[in-house]
Protein backbone atom coordinates (compact mmCIF):
# COMPACT_ATOMS: atom_id res chain seq x y z
CA UNK A 1 0.00 0.00 0.00
CA UNK A 2 2.76 2.52 0.79
CA UNK A 3 4.53 1.68 -2.54
CA UNK A 4 2.53 2.84 -5.19
CA UNK A 5 3.93 2.76 -9.07
CA UNK A 6 3.58 6.18 -10.78
CA UNK A 7 4.70 5.25 -14.24
CA UNK A 8 8.11 4.25 -14.00
CA UNK A 9 8.21 5.67 -11.07
CA UNK A 10 8.39 4.02 -7.34
CA UNK A 11 6.49 6.03 -4.95
CA UNK A 12 6.54 5.63 -1.39
CA UNK A 13 4.44 7.40 1.53
CA UNK A 14 4.68 6.60 5.32
CA UNK A 15 0.64 5.57 4.87
CA UNK A 16 -1.61 4.30 2.53
CA UNK A 17 -4.16 7.59 1.44
CA UNK A 18 -7.28 6.16 2.83
CA UNK A 19 -5.40 5.99 6.47
CA UNK A 20 -4.23 9.18 6.10
CA UNK A 21 -7.54 10.55 5.89
CA UNK A 22 -8.99 8.65 8.79
CA UNK A 23 -6.03 9.75 11.00
CA UNK A 24 -6.54 13.64 9.88
CA UNK A 25 -10.35 13.19 10.49
CA UNK A 26 -9.70 11.70 13.91
CA UNK A 27 -7.55 14.42 14.75
CA UNK A 28 -10.30 16.83 13.52
CA UNK A 29 -12.98 14.99 15.98
CA UNK A 30 -10.73 15.32 18.97
CA UNK A 31 -10.28 19.16 18.14
CA UNK A 32 -13.98 19.62 17.97
CA UNK A 33 -14.95 17.67 21.19
CA UNK A 34 -12.50 19.94 23.16
CA UNK A 35 -13.66 23.12 22.26
CA UNK A 36 -17.33 22.05 22.59
CA UNK A 37 -16.58 20.50 25.67
CA UNK A 38 -14.25 24.13 26.62
CA UNK A 39 -17.74 26.00 25.96
CA UNK A 40 -20.10 23.52 28.38
CA UNK A 41 -17.45 24.02 31.35
CA UNK A 42 -17.34 27.56 30.65
CA UNK A 43 -20.52 28.09 30.61
CA UNK A 44 -21.36 26.84 33.97
CA UNK A 45 -18.84 28.19 35.58
CA UNK A 46 -19.48 31.85 37.93
CA UNK A 47 -17.47 33.74 36.59
CA UNK A 48 -17.84 36.32 39.19
CA UNK A 49 -15.99 33.69 41.78
CA UNK A 50 -13.23 33.23 39.48
CA UNK A 51 -12.43 37.14 39.03
CA UNK A 52 -12.12 37.29 42.73
CA UNK A 53 -10.07 34.24 42.73
CA UNK A 54 -6.63 35.63 42.88
CA UNK A 55 -7.87 38.52 45.48
CA UNK A 56 -9.40 35.36 47.54
CA UNK A 57 -6.01 33.05 47.08
CA UNK A 58 -3.66 36.46 48.33
CA UNK A 59 -6.47 36.76 51.25
CA UNK A 60 -6.03 33.07 52.34
CA UNK A 61 -1.78 33.70 51.80
CA UNK A 62 -1.86 36.45 54.07
CA UNK A 63 -3.83 34.64 56.64
CA UNK A 64 -1.52 31.52 56.66
CA UNK A 65 1.60 33.65 57.11
CA UNK A 66 3.57 32.90 59.32
CA UNK A 67 3.16 29.34 60.03
CA UNK A 68 2.21 28.71 63.75
CA UNK A 69 5.17 27.36 64.77
CA UNK A 70 4.67 26.71 68.47
CA UNK A 71 2.18 24.13 67.24
CA UNK A 72 4.73 21.43 66.16
CA UNK A 73 4.52 20.23 69.67
CA UNK A 74 1.42 18.73 68.85
CA UNK A 75 2.64 17.56 65.54
CA UNK A 76 5.33 15.20 66.16
CA UNK A 77 3.12 12.54 67.69
CA UNK A 78 0.48 12.42 64.46
CA UNK A 79 4.02 12.98 61.57
CA UNK A 80 4.94 9.09 63.18
CA UNK A 81 1.78 8.13 63.29
CA UNK A 82 1.83 8.77 59.65
CA UNK A 83 4.91 7.33 58.98
CA UNK A 84 3.82 4.38 60.79
CA UNK A 85 0.80 3.61 58.86
CA UNK A 86 2.69 3.89 55.55
CA UNK A 87 5.26 1.69 56.68
CA UNK A 88 3.09 -1.23 58.46
CA UNK A 89 0.96 -0.60 55.31
CA UNK A 90 3.28 -1.57 53.11
CA UNK A 91 4.91 -4.06 54.97
CA UNK A 92 1.21 -5.76 55.16
CA UNK A 93 0.98 -5.27 51.58
CA UNK A 94 3.76 -7.07 50.65
CA UNK A 95 3.64 -10.27 52.49
CA UNK A 96 0.47 -10.58 50.88
CA UNK A 97 1.21 -9.65 47.26
CA UNK A 98 4.00 -12.13 47.13
CA UNK A 99 2.00 -15.34 47.11
CA UNK A 100 -0.95 -13.29 45.12
CA UNK A 101 1.88 -12.21 42.60
CA UNK A 102 3.30 -16.14 42.20
CA UNK A 103 -0.32 -16.95 41.27
CA UNK A 104 -0.92 -14.47 38.83
CA UNK A 105 2.12 -14.53 36.66
CA UNK A 106 2.05 -16.87 33.71
CA UNK A 107 4.80 -18.73 34.37
CA UNK A 108 4.25 -19.78 38.10
CA UNK A 109 0.92 -20.09 38.94
CA UNK A 110 -0.03 -23.60 39.81
CA UNK A 111 -3.39 -23.80 37.95
CA UNK A 112 -4.32 -21.02 34.75
CA UNK A 113 -7.52 -22.08 34.70
CA UNK A 114 -8.62 -21.71 38.15
CA UNK A 115 -5.93 -19.81 40.44
CA UNK A 116 -4.84 -17.11 37.88
CA UNK A 117 -8.36 -15.58 37.40
CA UNK A 118 -8.72 -15.50 41.39
CA UNK A 119 -5.31 -13.94 41.95
CA UNK A 120 -6.31 -11.56 39.08
CA UNK A 121 -9.44 -10.83 40.53
CA UNK A 122 -8.18 -10.02 44.01
CA UNK A 123 -5.60 -7.68 42.40
CA UNK A 124 -8.07 -5.87 40.33
CA UNK A 125 -10.33 -5.41 42.93
CA UNK A 126 -7.45 -4.25 45.57
CA UNK A 127 -6.53 -1.78 42.55
CA UNK A 128 -10.30 -0.41 41.66
CA UNK A 129 -10.63 0.85 45.06
CA UNK A 130 -8.79 3.76 46.36
CA UNK A 131 -7.46 4.07 50.11
CA UNK A 132 -9.41 6.80 51.25
CA UNK A 133 -12.48 4.63 50.45
CA UNK A 134 -11.00 1.64 51.90
CA UNK A 135 -10.30 3.99 55.04
CA UNK A 136 -14.27 5.40 54.95
CA UNK A 137 -15.30 1.57 55.25
CA UNK A 138 -12.69 0.47 57.90
CA UNK A 139 -13.24 3.37 59.88
CA UNK A 140 -16.97 2.22 60.24
CA UNK A 141 -15.90 -1.74 61.01
CA UNK A 142 -13.20 -1.33 62.99
CA UNK A 143 -13.55 2.26 64.24
CA UNK A 144 -11.40 5.50 63.84
CA UNK A 145 -7.76 5.30 64.45
CA UNK A 146 -4.05 3.72 63.00
CA UNK A 147 -4.97 0.67 62.54
CA UNK A 148 -7.61 1.57 60.00
CA UNK A 149 -5.20 3.57 58.09
CA UNK A 150 -2.66 0.21 58.24
CA UNK A 151 -5.49 -1.40 56.88
CA UNK A 152 -6.54 0.64 54.01
CA UNK A 153 -3.33 1.67 52.88
CA UNK A 154 -2.43 -2.34 52.78
CA UNK A 155 -5.22 -3.46 51.03
CA UNK A 156 -4.75 -0.48 48.33
CA UNK A 157 -1.23 -1.43 48.01
CA UNK A 158 -1.44 -5.07 47.42
CA UNK A 159 -3.15 -5.02 44.13
CA UNK A 160 0.01 -2.54 43.00
CA UNK A 161 2.48 -4.76 44.41
CA UNK A 162 1.08 -7.78 43.16
CA UNK A 163 0.77 -6.61 39.56
CA UNK A 164 4.13 -5.11 39.21
CA UNK A 165 5.78 -8.37 40.52
CA UNK A 166 3.82 -10.78 38.92
CA UNK A 167 4.93 -8.67 35.62
CA UNK A 168 8.76 -8.87 36.85
CA UNK A 169 7.75 -12.67 37.23
CA UNK A 170 6.73 -12.88 33.33
CA UNK A 171 10.00 -11.56 32.88
CA UNK A 172 12.46 -13.71 33.96
CA UNK A 173 14.87 -15.35 31.40
CA UNK A 174 13.61 -19.08 31.24
CA UNK A 175 17.10 -20.31 30.43
CA UNK A 176 18.30 -19.84 33.98
CA UNK A 177 14.65 -21.50 35.50
CA UNK A 178 15.50 -24.54 32.94
CA UNK A 179 19.08 -24.54 33.73
CA UNK A 180 18.11 -25.26 37.50
CA UNK A 181 15.55 -27.59 36.33
CA UNK A 182 18.26 -29.51 34.39
CA UNK A 183 20.43 -30.09 37.91
CA UNK A 184 17.15 -32.76 39.08
CA UNK A 185 15.80 -29.42 41.59
CA UNK A 186 13.05 -29.36 43.25
CA UNK A 187 10.60 -27.38 43.00
CA UNK A 188 10.90 -25.02 45.92
CA UNK A 189 14.48 -24.84 44.91
CA UNK A 190 13.64 -24.01 41.55
CA UNK A 191 12.19 -20.95 42.98
CA UNK A 192 14.98 -19.82 45.41
CA UNK A 193 17.55 -20.36 42.95
CA UNK A 194 15.77 -20.03 39.28
CA UNK A 195 13.14 -17.36 39.77
CA UNK A 196 13.67 -15.27 43.42
CA UNK A 197 17.70 -14.04 42.26
CA UNK A 198 16.34 -12.79 38.88
CA UNK A 199 13.39 -10.82 40.56
CA UNK A 200 14.85 -9.33 43.76
CA UNK A 201 15.97 -5.90 42.13
CA UNK A 202 12.42 -5.75 40.83
CA UNK A 203 11.31 -6.47 44.37
CA UNK A 204 13.10 -4.35 46.39
CA UNK A 205 12.38 -1.55 43.68
CA UNK A 206 8.62 -1.87 43.72
CA UNK A 207 8.46 -2.01 47.67
CA UNK A 208 10.42 1.16 48.09
CA UNK A 209 8.31 2.70 45.88
CA UNK A 210 5.26 1.56 46.92
CA UNK A 211 6.75 2.85 50.48
CA UNK A 212 7.14 6.08 49.14
CA UNK A 213 3.10 6.17 47.58
CA UNK A 214 1.84 5.19 50.75
CA UNK A 215 3.69 7.94 52.76
CA UNK A 216 1.84 10.34 50.23
CA UNK A 217 -1.65 8.50 50.89
CA UNK A 218 -1.31 8.64 54.70
CA UNK A 219 -1.14 11.61 55.15
CA UNK A 220 -4.77 12.29 54.30
CA UNK A 221 -5.84 9.31 55.85
CA UNK A 222 -6.78 11.46 58.82
CA UNK A 223 -9.25 13.39 56.91
CA UNK A 224 -11.77 10.15 57.21
CA UNK A 225 -10.28 9.69 60.72
CA UNK A 226 -7.97 6.63 60.01
CA UNK A 227 -5.38 8.47 61.78
CA UNK A 228 -1.91 10.74 60.85
CA UNK A 229 -1.83 13.88 60.56
CA UNK A 230 -4.63 14.51 58.16
CA UNK A 231 -6.64 14.29 61.53
CA UNK A 232 -4.95 17.40 62.68
CA UNK A 233 -5.04 19.04 58.76
CA UNK A 234 -8.66 18.61 59.28
CA UNK A 235 -9.46 20.07 62.57
CA UNK A 236 -7.03 23.00 62.07
CA UNK A 237 -9.21 24.13 58.30
CA UNK A 238 -12.73 22.97 60.14
CA UNK A 239 -11.22 25.61 62.90
CA UNK A 240 -10.18 28.52 60.12
CA UNK A 241 -6.90 28.05 61.93
CA UNK A 242 -5.16 28.92 58.67
CA UNK A 243 -1.64 29.39 60.62
CA UNK A 244 -1.70 25.64 61.63
CA UNK A 245 -2.62 24.47 57.99
CA UNK A 246 0.49 26.12 56.53
CA UNK A 247 2.59 24.68 58.98
CA UNK A 248 1.12 20.90 58.62
CA UNK A 249 1.14 21.69 55.02
CA UNK A 250 5.06 22.70 55.24
CA UNK A 251 5.70 19.37 57.45
CA UNK A 252 3.84 17.01 54.92
CA UNK A 253 6.47 18.35 51.85
CA UNK A 254 9.50 18.04 54.33
CA UNK A 255 8.15 14.27 54.98
CA UNK A 256 7.13 13.68 50.91
CA UNK A 257 10.90 14.75 50.25
CA UNK A 258 12.75 13.06 52.85
CA UNK A 259 10.64 9.91 51.99
CA UNK A 260 11.75 10.21 48.58
CA UNK A 261 14.96 11.00 49.54
CA UNK A 262 15.50 7.34 51.29
CA UNK A 263 13.55 5.57 48.40
CA UNK A 264 16.10 6.88 46.02
CA UNK A 265 19.02 6.33 47.52
CA UNK A 266 17.62 2.68 48.62
CA UNK A 267 16.72 1.84 45.38
CA UNK A 268 20.09 3.22 43.64
CA UNK A 269 21.98 1.11 46.86
CA UNK A 270 19.93 -2.24 45.51
CA UNK A 271 19.27 -1.85 41.69
CA UNK B 1 24.72 -46.34 27.97
CA UNK B 2 21.87 -44.12 26.16
CA UNK B 3 19.86 -45.11 23.58
CA UNK B 4 17.14 -43.80 22.14
CA UNK B 5 14.11 -45.51 20.31
CA UNK B 6 12.13 -44.27 17.54
CA UNK B 7 12.11 -40.98 19.36
CA UNK B 8 8.61 -38.80 18.20
CA UNK B 9 8.31 -35.28 19.29
CA UNK B 10 5.52 -33.42 18.00
CA UNK B 11 4.73 -29.79 19.10
CA UNK B 12 1.36 -28.47 20.05
CA UNK B 13 1.41 -26.84 16.95
CA UNK B 14 1.62 -29.57 14.72
CA UNK B 15 5.42 -29.50 13.64
CA UNK B 16 6.68 -32.39 13.97
CA UNK B 17 10.41 -31.74 15.26
CA UNK B 18 11.69 -35.04 15.84
CA UNK B 19 10.33 -38.32 13.39
CA UNK B 20 11.68 -41.75 14.44
CA UNK B 21 15.31 -40.92 16.06
CA UNK B 22 17.29 -43.57 17.28
CA UNK B 23 20.64 -43.44 18.47
CA UNK B 24 23.07 -45.28 20.61
CA UNK B 25 26.05 -43.41 23.00
CA UNK B 26 28.13 -45.63 24.56
CA UNK B 27 29.98 -44.82 27.26
CA UNK B 28 33.14 -41.78 27.23
CA UNK B 29 31.94 -41.31 23.48
CA UNK B 30 31.96 -37.52 22.60
CA UNK B 31 29.17 -37.39 20.06
CA UNK B 32 28.58 -34.13 17.72
CA UNK B 33 25.16 -33.50 16.37
CA UNK B 34 24.78 -31.31 13.31
CA UNK B 35 22.23 -29.91 11.42
CA UNK B 36 20.24 -26.57 10.27
CA UNK B 37 18.60 -24.16 12.37
CA UNK B 38 15.35 -26.40 13.39
CA UNK B 39 16.61 -29.41 12.75
CA UNK B 40 15.45 -30.78 15.49
CA UNK B 41 19.16 -30.40 17.78
CA UNK B 42 17.80 -28.90 20.40
CA UNK B 43 14.54 -30.94 21.21
CA UNK B 44 16.45 -34.01 20.63
CA UNK B 45 18.63 -33.56 23.92
CA UNK B 46 15.79 -31.65 25.90
CA UNK B 47 13.83 -34.90 25.31
CA UNK B 48 16.58 -36.96 27.01
CA UNK B 49 16.55 -34.68 30.46
CA UNK B 50 13.02 -34.62 29.37
CA UNK B 51 12.73 -30.45 29.61
CA UNK B 52 10.73 -31.45 26.55
CA UNK B 53 8.11 -33.76 27.07
CA UNK B 54 8.94 -36.97 24.21
CA UNK B 55 5.30 -37.62 22.30
CA UNK B 56 6.48 -41.12 22.26
CA UNK B 57 9.46 -43.59 21.65
CA UNK B 58 11.70 -44.75 24.54
CA UNK B 59 15.19 -43.09 25.75
CA UNK B 60 16.99 -45.52 28.26
CA UNK B 61 19.87 -43.99 30.26
CA UNK B 62 22.17 -47.01 31.52
CA UNK B 63 18.50 -49.54 31.26
CA UNK B 64 16.40 -47.03 32.86
CA UNK B 65 13.89 -46.01 30.87
CA UNK B 66 13.35 -41.74 31.18
CA UNK B 67 10.18 -41.59 28.93
CA UNK B 68 7.68 -42.97 31.65
CA UNK B 69 9.95 -41.37 35.16
CA UNK B 70 7.60 -39.83 37.85
CA UNK B 71 8.79 -36.15 38.70
CA UNK B 72 10.62 -37.44 41.86
CA UNK B 73 12.69 -40.35 39.75
CA UNK B 74 13.06 -37.97 36.86
CA UNK B 75 15.11 -35.98 39.19
CA UNK B 76 17.07 -38.34 40.48
CA UNK B 77 17.78 -38.91 36.72
CA UNK B 78 18.88 -35.45 35.92
CA UNK B 79 21.38 -35.50 38.49
CA UNK B 80 22.86 -38.03 35.70
CA UNK B 81 22.93 -35.56 33.26
CA UNK B 82 24.89 -32.29 32.98
CA UNK B 83 23.67 -29.93 30.35
CA UNK B 84 26.09 -26.95 29.60
CA UNK B 85 23.60 -24.32 27.59
CA UNK B 86 24.24 -21.89 24.51
CA UNK B 87 23.85 -18.28 26.70
CA UNK B 88 25.62 -19.85 29.43
CA UNK B 89 21.93 -20.10 31.59
CA UNK B 90 23.99 -19.27 34.70
CA UNK B 91 21.66 -17.14 37.26
CA UNK B 92 22.97 -14.20 36.50
CA UNK B 93 22.52 -12.44 40.16
CA UNK B 94 24.18 -15.06 42.14
CA UNK B 95 27.91 -15.43 42.52
CA UNK B 96 30.49 -18.13 40.79
CA UNK B 97 30.41 -20.18 43.80
CA UNK B 98 26.89 -20.43 44.01
CA UNK B 99 26.02 -20.89 40.45
CA UNK B 100 28.76 -24.00 40.08
CA UNK B 101 27.29 -25.46 43.88
CA UNK B 102 23.53 -25.53 42.24
CA UNK B 103 24.63 -28.43 40.18
CA UNK B 104 24.29 -30.66 43.57
CA UNK B 105 20.46 -29.18 43.76
CA UNK B 106 19.18 -32.55 43.30
CA UNK B 107 21.84 -34.07 46.11
CA UNK B 108 21.18 -31.72 49.00
CA UNK B 109 17.62 -30.84 50.57
CA UNK B 110 15.24 -27.52 50.55
CA UNK B 111 16.88 -25.97 53.80
CA UNK B 112 20.39 -26.65 52.88
CA UNK B 113 20.34 -25.09 49.49
CA UNK B 114 18.74 -22.05 50.70
CA UNK B 115 21.05 -21.37 53.59
CA UNK B 116 23.44 -22.22 51.45
CA UNK B 117 25.02 -24.60 54.25
CA UNK B 118 26.56 -27.27 51.00
CA UNK B 119 28.51 -30.20 52.41
CA UNK B 120 31.60 -29.56 53.02
CA UNK B 121 32.42 -32.12 50.23
CA UNK B 122 31.04 -30.63 47.54
CA UNK B 123 32.42 -27.28 48.64
CA UNK B 124 35.66 -29.06 48.23
CA UNK B 125 34.50 -30.31 44.79
CA UNK B 126 33.42 -27.07 43.24
CA UNK B 127 37.22 -25.72 44.08
CA UNK B 128 39.19 -28.38 42.73
CA UNK B 129 36.56 -27.85 39.50
CA UNK B 130 36.89 -24.30 39.20
CA UNK B 131 40.84 -24.70 39.94
CA UNK B 132 40.51 -27.50 36.53
CA UNK B 133 38.86 -24.73 34.76
CA UNK B 134 41.30 -21.84 35.87
CA UNK B 135 38.60 -19.84 37.55
CA UNK B 136 39.33 -20.53 41.59
CA UNK B 137 40.13 -16.92 41.82
CA UNK B 138 36.67 -15.63 40.70
CA UNK B 139 34.69 -18.12 42.91
CA UNK B 140 33.32 -14.77 44.84
CA UNK B 141 32.66 -12.80 41.70
CA UNK B 142 29.13 -12.71 40.28
CA UNK B 143 27.94 -14.53 37.32
CA UNK B 144 27.11 -11.37 35.96
CA UNK B 145 30.74 -9.98 35.87
CA UNK B 146 32.62 -12.71 34.01
CA UNK B 147 33.39 -12.87 30.30
CA UNK B 148 31.43 -15.03 27.75
CA UNK B 149 34.21 -17.68 28.19
CA UNK B 150 34.49 -17.67 31.60
CA UNK B 151 30.91 -17.90 32.07
CA UNK B 152 30.74 -21.09 29.77
CA UNK B 153 33.67 -22.51 32.29
CA UNK B 154 31.64 -22.00 35.13
CA UNK B 155 28.08 -23.27 33.21
CA UNK B 156 30.53 -26.65 32.45
CA UNK B 157 31.57 -26.42 36.39
CA UNK B 158 27.80 -26.31 37.43
CA UNK B 159 27.08 -29.80 34.94
CA UNK B 160 30.24 -31.41 36.36
CA UNK B 161 29.23 -30.74 40.10
CA UNK B 162 26.30 -33.32 39.08
CA UNK B 163 28.90 -36.01 39.10
CA UNK B 164 26.61 -37.33 35.68
CA UNK B 165 26.97 -40.34 33.10
CA UNK B 166 26.36 -37.97 30.29
CA UNK B 167 26.78 -34.39 29.26
CA UNK B 168 24.29 -33.01 27.21
CA UNK B 169 25.62 -29.72 25.23
CA UNK B 170 23.29 -27.23 23.64
CA UNK B 171 25.85 -24.86 21.29
CA UNK B 172 28.08 -24.49 23.77
CA UNK B 173 30.19 -21.97 21.70
CA UNK B 174 27.65 -19.79 19.72
CA UNK B 175 28.01 -17.17 21.40
CA UNK B 176 31.30 -17.34 22.01
CA UNK B 177 34.42 -15.71 19.53
CA UNK B 178 36.49 -18.74 17.38
CA UNK B 179 39.42 -18.73 20.14
CA UNK B 180 37.20 -18.99 23.39
CA UNK B 181 34.54 -21.53 21.11
CA UNK B 182 38.02 -23.83 20.43
CA UNK B 183 38.61 -23.39 24.25
CA UNK B 184 35.63 -24.42 25.29
CA UNK B 185 35.62 -27.17 23.06
CA UNK B 186 38.63 -28.70 24.44
CA UNK B 187 38.23 -28.16 27.89
CA UNK B 188 35.05 -29.90 26.99
CA UNK B 189 36.47 -33.11 25.84
CA UNK B 190 39.23 -33.40 27.60
CA UNK B 191 37.23 -33.22 30.84
CA UNK B 192 34.71 -35.94 29.26
CA UNK B 193 37.97 -38.13 28.64
CA UNK B 194 39.28 -37.65 32.39
CA UNK B 195 35.97 -38.91 33.77
CA UNK B 196 35.05 -41.30 30.77
CA UNK B 197 31.53 -39.39 30.25
CA UNK B 198 29.80 -39.60 26.94
CA UNK B 199 28.57 -36.09 25.67
CA UNK B 200 26.01 -35.41 22.98
CA UNK B 201 27.10 -31.68 21.66
CA UNK B 202 24.88 -29.93 19.25
CA UNK B 203 26.92 -27.52 16.89
CA UNK B 204 26.47 -25.69 14.11
CA UNK B 205 30.31 -24.98 13.53
CA UNK B 206 31.26 -28.30 11.39
CA UNK B 207 34.85 -27.55 11.64
CA UNK B 208 34.92 -27.22 15.24
CA UNK B 209 32.41 -30.61 15.67
CA UNK B 210 35.30 -32.44 12.80
CA UNK B 211 38.20 -31.26 14.65
CA UNK B 212 36.80 -32.17 18.44
CA UNK B 213 34.03 -35.11 18.22
CA UNK B 214 35.03 -38.97 17.36
CA UNK B 215 31.60 -39.41 16.05
CA UNK B 216 29.11 -36.97 14.20
CA UNK B 217 25.23 -37.83 13.73
CA UNK B 218 23.55 -35.06 10.90
CA UNK B 219 20.25 -33.95 11.69
CA UNK B 220 17.86 -32.75 9.05
CA UNK B 221 14.15 -32.00 9.42
CA UNK B 222 13.71 -33.97 12.36
CA UNK B 223 16.19 -36.88 10.68
CA UNK B 224 19.48 -38.70 10.89
CA UNK B 225 20.69 -37.99 7.55
CA UNK B 226 24.57 -39.10 8.17
CA UNK B 227 25.83 -41.24 11.43
CA UNK B 228 29.75 -41.74 11.30
CA UNK B 229 33.48 -40.27 11.76
CA UNK B 230 34.66 -37.11 11.17
CA UNK B 231 36.26 -37.81 8.30
CA UNK B 232 33.96 -39.37 6.17
CA UNK B 233 32.44 -35.37 5.86
CA UNK B 234 32.24 -34.99 1.83
CA UNK B 235 30.71 -32.33 -0.19
CA UNK B 236 27.58 -34.68 -0.49
CA UNK B 237 27.13 -35.56 3.27
CA UNK B 238 27.18 -31.95 3.55
CA UNK B 239 24.61 -30.87 0.96
CA UNK B 240 22.63 -33.81 2.58
CA UNK B 241 22.11 -32.51 5.81
CA UNK B 242 22.30 -28.27 5.09
CA UNK B 243 21.34 -28.38 1.30
CA UNK B 244 23.12 -27.25 -1.74
CA UNK B 245 26.02 -25.17 -1.24
CA UNK B 246 29.79 -25.11 -2.03
CA UNK B 247 32.00 -27.58 0.88
CA UNK B 248 35.10 -26.63 -0.57
CA UNK B 249 36.26 -25.15 2.25
CA UNK B 250 34.60 -26.41 4.89
CA UNK B 251 36.13 -29.85 4.54
CA UNK B 252 39.12 -30.23 5.95
CA UNK B 253 41.99 -32.10 7.30
CA UNK B 254 40.75 -33.70 10.56
CA UNK B 255 44.44 -34.77 11.48
CA UNK B 256 45.78 -31.44 11.07
CA UNK B 257 43.67 -29.76 13.26
CA UNK B 258 43.20 -32.20 15.99
CA UNK B 259 46.49 -31.14 17.62
CA UNK B 260 44.38 -28.14 18.42
CA UNK B 261 46.78 -25.35 18.54
CA UNK B 262 46.45 -21.75 18.32
CA UNK B 263 47.38 -21.81 14.93
CA UNK B 264 44.23 -23.18 14.32
CA UNK B 265 42.76 -20.34 13.84
CA UNK B 266 44.14 -18.99 11.14
CA UNK B 267 43.01 -21.85 9.22
CA UNK B 268 40.15 -20.86 10.23
CA UNK B 269 39.90 -17.71 8.38
CA UNK B 270 41.93 -18.86 5.54
CA UNK B 271 38.80 -21.51 5.40
CA UNK B 272 36.63 -18.84 5.83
Amino acid sequence: MMTSLHGSKREWQRRATGKQLMIWAGWLIGVAIFVYCWRLISDKTIWMFVEDAPRQAADLAERMVPPKWSYMEQLWQPVWDTLNIATLGTAMAIIIAVPIAFCAARNTTPSRVFVRPIALFIIVSSRSINSLIWALMLVTIIGPGVLAGVIAIGLRSVGFCAKLLYEAIEEIDPAQVEAITATGASGAQKLTYGIVPQILPAFAGISVFRWDINIRESTVLGLVGAGGIGLQLDASISTLAWTQVSLILLVILATVILSEWVSARIRHAII
Amino acid sequence: MLRIQHLVKQYKTGDQALKSVSLEVPKGQVLALIGPSGAGKSTLIRCVNRLVEPTSGSIELAELNLVNLRSGELRKARRRMGMIFQEYALVERLSVMENVLSGRLGYVGFFRSFFRKYPQADIDEAFRLLERVGLDHMADKRADELSGGQRQRVGICRALMQTPDLLLVDEPTASLDPKTSRQIMRLICELCEERQLAAIINIHDVLLAQMFAKRIVGLQLGEIVYDGPPDGMSAEVLTQIYGEEDWEATIQNVDDDAEGSETNIEDVQQAV
